[in-house]
């Protein structure tokens, strides 16, 4: 092992997309395939009086159309995990339907489908179904939907609450508080954001008569979670006659784990139409569909004792989860975001309520970090304005708090009060290497010289932690999760030594081709050019729950390793048999079997061969060498880091300059440094989206005035500085990898940073808090205020 | 209405209805599927390629208004004996994608800024890829990556 793992290899799944040759689903043509174009409610909030298909019918080109009289007898869309109020009543799951047929509950709710032999065909004649609607009162804002008498979103649930939740000692932490010498006291809100793939979601329905057979091509993170929501919980079609396949995904960051309702109705259309069907997303189509994500309402306070320790921690959000609940929505904002609220802090007492909340808007999900970027904004909001408060440097007051560095090993994970256990850190080391790079000091002086001349320049922090490699199984089936979050690997040796390997994670850009093969190039000592990675098709991958929370290489990848060690496990007995050894005196090095302290050896190509053409072999073992594993992590994995960012506000026009942004991470072992640093840099730009730029805005009537590229402001390249990424080692200590994940941390760490720098940068003036996204709208009108 | 123009070197025509996009006609007509669509407002720079030497948006274009055009898109870019652009190569060696979606756009909107400025700075690079959107990389190893293909001539 060791010489491919650590090394920035450049990725193989390159060639393919720099020449155009990728194979997004759109890009997929089947024989006689047709085009679907949905129609959607355009009102947040209506009672659907008649829907008259008639004309649509018979228009150029149309195959069919159906409504949501057609599906009403199809079940919803399922919820993948169960968050039961902390009274004992079950959770709530109204029905979300295909498509809708007396209400629809937000913009975009879909109303009919048309299928036509061309996209534009069924788009003219979707124009010309006449839908009745009733207009009726509209609740966008979770705080306000549990107002007595406010509308209600579901019309058998008063409250519009989904669930509630707790967690932590309540009394410890009220006691916490009431001892405590200072208390800060925030209203948070971490704003709704949209996650943006570039490319829009993509599906195919192909039902085969001939084979009684469904296939689903789908820009999805998780192709087999989608095949068994959509078999066992929606359409009701055998799973083993269905195959779903997802090949090159365009991006994902969450908004492509979740079930949605085109992937089942284009599989069932196919099915009553007999050909196939392509759904491909507008983006201003995707701005009202795909799950969004964020949009917390906070009231968070934290107390120090007189020397600045943590005493407590009290926690209370309205989640706003729209109109439905989304496959993995009632785990976001609870045990992906309460369980994080210890952060890298010996916080003695944390206590923790949520509301789960239904609102006239689309379904809100993971995005990008998933409860833990809004666990660690609040808390790196709380403590760098208490250091302001309590006149201490923030840098300092964070490590007087920090959990002392623990290997898990030798020193025992970390018991956090929420539930967590922490697996191995060193969250000053990760801090000191940060200012280091910054040249903290110096940058203090710099700051006072600056705003001596009027200038105002800021510096933020943010220590996150995160949980990913998600997830233990029975730990996440405890806490709600209806399935398990194990994962499966198939190593397949062919006859000639080179090597399959098939996982049920999935790539969407994190370069599993590359990342994978290195991994098993070290294992078994043979070529990378020897080994390919075949993943997003459920008929060549055994079993697979996907690509999201950080979790490939931590779980997928040890499933990969679990595998290979049974390929060598065999080939050590076959490897044996023909060297005339004893398996005990054979050492694996540089991909052969050498008998110790001779030159007898025997090569992989060999072995592998040698099992399938097994004319001389091990008396009673099976010829061939292929071997499946499952992976079920142990614990999460926590990895963690401290993020520094540089800002000068301009006075004048409100506008933030990012001078400096430094990113120590600790993610554990590395195997890829340049595809790691690819994924801070990734993460750290929607981060610094959701602090600066980005938000859906939604008016009181329902409406998403951010549903374009022009008013939904992402970063472009000019937005963002070069990043200073840098990292530390500290090994995941139960798996074999010792890997933590990457994916989330840039985009969970960098928002507090920035808008801590901001707040800094401004303090002079008396602000202490701002709103995100930091639009310098915003930030000129609060200069503006706190002059006057 | 027929329409007829040369696409990576190759003379094209087929029959579309007037209002089919440049964009549709190369994915739907001719199968070139290496120049994506990302938007329906031309924002995101995703369908970016070469039209008589000027990079565009092929989303915000008739293809009937590109009769007789010189047309380069992503799967043209390579030599033909297969040898890659250096921009592409410099997207490879910087790590300057993830996903892949952006990246034939983007690829085709350096190709023009080394074109112009066959030397740019860092801001000049990241004014000029203005017009495109990547959600993946953090835009820095797409700045690194266009850099590495100046340094190559
Ligand atoms: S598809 Fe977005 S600019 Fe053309
Ligand atoms: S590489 Fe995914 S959008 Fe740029």
């Amino acid at each position: 092992m060791g010489k491919m793992i650590g090394e920035s290899i450049k990725r193989v799944e390159d060639h393919r997309f720099i020449t155009g040759t990728g194979e997004y689903t759109d890009d997929i043509v089947l024989p006689r395939m047709t085009h679907a174009y949905i129609l959607r409610s355009h009102l947040a909030h209506a009672k659907i009086k008649s829907v008259d298909t008639t004309a649509a019918k018979s228009a150029d080109g149309v195959v069919a159309v159906f409504t949501g009289e057609d599906v009403a007898h199809i079940n919803g869309i399922p919820t993948g995990w169960q968050v039961n109020f902390t009274d004992g009543e079950v959770m709530r799951e109204p029905k979300h339907p295909l498509l809708v047929k007396d209400k629809a509950l937000h913009v975009g709710d879909g109303v009919a489908i048309v299928i036509a032999e061309s996209k534009e065909q069924a788009r003219d004649a979707a124009d010309l179904i006449e839908v009745d609607y009733e207009e009726l009162s509209v609740v966008v804002d979770a705080s306000k939907a549990l107002e007595a008498g406010a509308p209600m979103v579901h019309d058998e649930l008063p409250d519009n609450r989904a669930f509630d939740w707790q967690l932590g000692d309540k009394v410890a932490a009220d006691t916490g508080m009431a001892k405590a010498h200072h208390v800060t006291k925030m209203r948070i809100r971490n704003q709704r954001m949209i996650a943006n793939a570039i490319e829009p979601r993509s599906y195919i329905g192909d039902y085969s008569k001939a084979r009684d057979k469904y296939t689903l091509y789908t820009s999805s993170q998780n192709p087999h979670v989608i095949r068994l929501l959509m078999c066992a919980f929606v359409l009701g079609i055998p799973e083993h006659k269905t195959r779903v396949v997802s090949k090159d995904v365009g991006g994902g960051f969450g908004s492509k784990i979740f079930h949605y309702a085109e992937e089942a109705l284009v599989t069932w259309a196919s099915q009553q139409i007999a050909r196939p069907v392509k759904w491909t997303a507008e983006r201003s189509e995707a701005f009202v569909t795909d799950a969004h994500g964020r949009d917390h309402n906070t009231i968070a306070e934290m107390g120090f004792d007189k020397d600045g320790n943590i005493t407590a921690l009290r926690v209370h959000t309205d989640a706003n989860l729209g109109a439905y609940l989304s496959t993995f929505a009632p785990a976001i904002p609870t045990y992906l975001y309460g369980t994080l609220l210890q952060g890298q802090y010996v916080t003695p007492a944390i206590h923790v309520t949520v509301n789960g909340v239904f609102t006239h808007t689309t379904p809100v999900d993971a995005y990008r970090g998933a409860g833990r970027p809004e666990a660690t904004y609040l808390l790196e909001r709380l403590i760098d304005t208490a250091a302001a408060e309590m006149g201490m440097d923030p840098a300092e007051l964070r490590m007087k708090n920090f959990i002392p560095a623990f290997d898990g090993v030798e020193q025992p994970g970390y018991q956090t009060q929420v539930a967590l256990q922490y697996d191995s850190g060193d969250y000053e080391a990760t801090m000191r290497k940060a200012l280091d790079v910054l040249g903290y000091n110096d940058l203090r002086k710099e700051q006072e010289e600056a705003r001596k001349q009027g200038r105002y320049i800021g510096i933020g922090f943010s220590s996150y932690i995160e949980a990913c490699g998600i997830a233990p199984s029975a730990v996440v089936g405890s806490l709600g999760a209806r399935a398990g979050l194990y994962e499966s690997a198939n190593v397949r040796v062919q006859p000639t030594g080179k090597v399959s390997v098939h996982t049920g994670s999935h790539s969407h850009g994190q370069g599993h081709d590359t990342t994978f093969a290195q991994v098993a190039a070290d294992h078994l000592g043979i070529a990378l050019e020897d080994i390919e990675i075949i993943h997003g098709d459920t008929e060549q991958v055994p079993f697979g729950m996907g690509t999201y929370g950080s979790r490939s290489l931590a779980v997928g990848g040890s499933a990969i390793v679990k595998a290979l060690d049974k390929v060598k496990e065999k080939g050590a007995k076959v490897a044996a048999h023909l060297l005339e050894a004893s398996e005990q005196d054979l050492e694996y090095i540089d991909g052969k079997w050498t008998v110790k302290g001779t030159d007898k050896s025997i090569g992989f190509g060999e072995v592998a061969l040698a099992s399938y053409v097994p004319h001389n072999f091990p008396e009673g073992l099976e010829p061939g060498i292929e071997f499946n594993s499952f992976y079920d992590p142990a614990n999460f994995t926590y990895p963690f880091g401290t993020y520094i960012a540089v800002v000068e506000v301009d006075a004048e026009t409100g506008t933030t300059e990012i001078k400096r942004f430094v990113a120590v991470d600790d993610v554990g072992n590395v195997v890829n440094p340049m595809i790691v640093d690819g994924q801070v840099h990734g993460g750290l730009a929607q981060g610094i989206g959701q602090a600066l730029l980005e938000g859906a805005v939604y008016d009181e009537s329902g409406q998403l005035t951010t549903g374009t590229y022009l008013d939904y402001a992402m970063p472009r390249a000019d937005d963002l500085p070069s990043f200073e990424v840098d990292r530390n080692v500290t090994p995941c200590p139960h798996n074999p990898l010792g890997v933590k994940g990457c994916g989330e941390a840039g985009a969970i760490g960098s928002t507090p940073a920035i808008v801590n720098a901001v707040v800094d940068a401004l303090r002079p003036l008396g602000i202490k808090d701002l709103e995100m996204p930091l639009t310098p709208q915003k930030v000129w009108a609060a200069i503006h205020n706190a002059n006057a | 209405m027929k329409v007829s123009m040369t696409v990576n070197g190759v003379a094209v025509s087929h029959d579309v209805e007037p209002r089919t996009l440049l964009v549709q006609f190369l994915r739907e007509n001719l199968g070139l599927t290496g120049t994506h669509v990302g938007c329906d407002t031309s924002s995101c720079g995703a369908c970016t390629l070469i039209l008589n030497g000027e990079a565009v948006k092929s989303c915000s274009l008739l293809a009937a208004q590109c009769e007789g055009a010189e047309v380069t898109t992503i799967e043209g870019l390579a030599a033909s004996d297969g040898t890659l652009h250096p921009i592409q190569e410099g997207f490879r060696e910087k790590h300057g994608l993830q996903c892949g979606y952006c990246t034939p756009g983007m690829i085709m909107s350096s190709v023009q800024l080394l074109q112009r400025n066959p030397n740019p700075s860092d801001q000049e690079i990241r004014h000029a890829l203005e017009g495109n959107f990547c959600r993946c990389t953090g835009y820095d190893n797409i700045v690194k990556a266009v850099q590495w293909a100046a340094s190559q001539s």
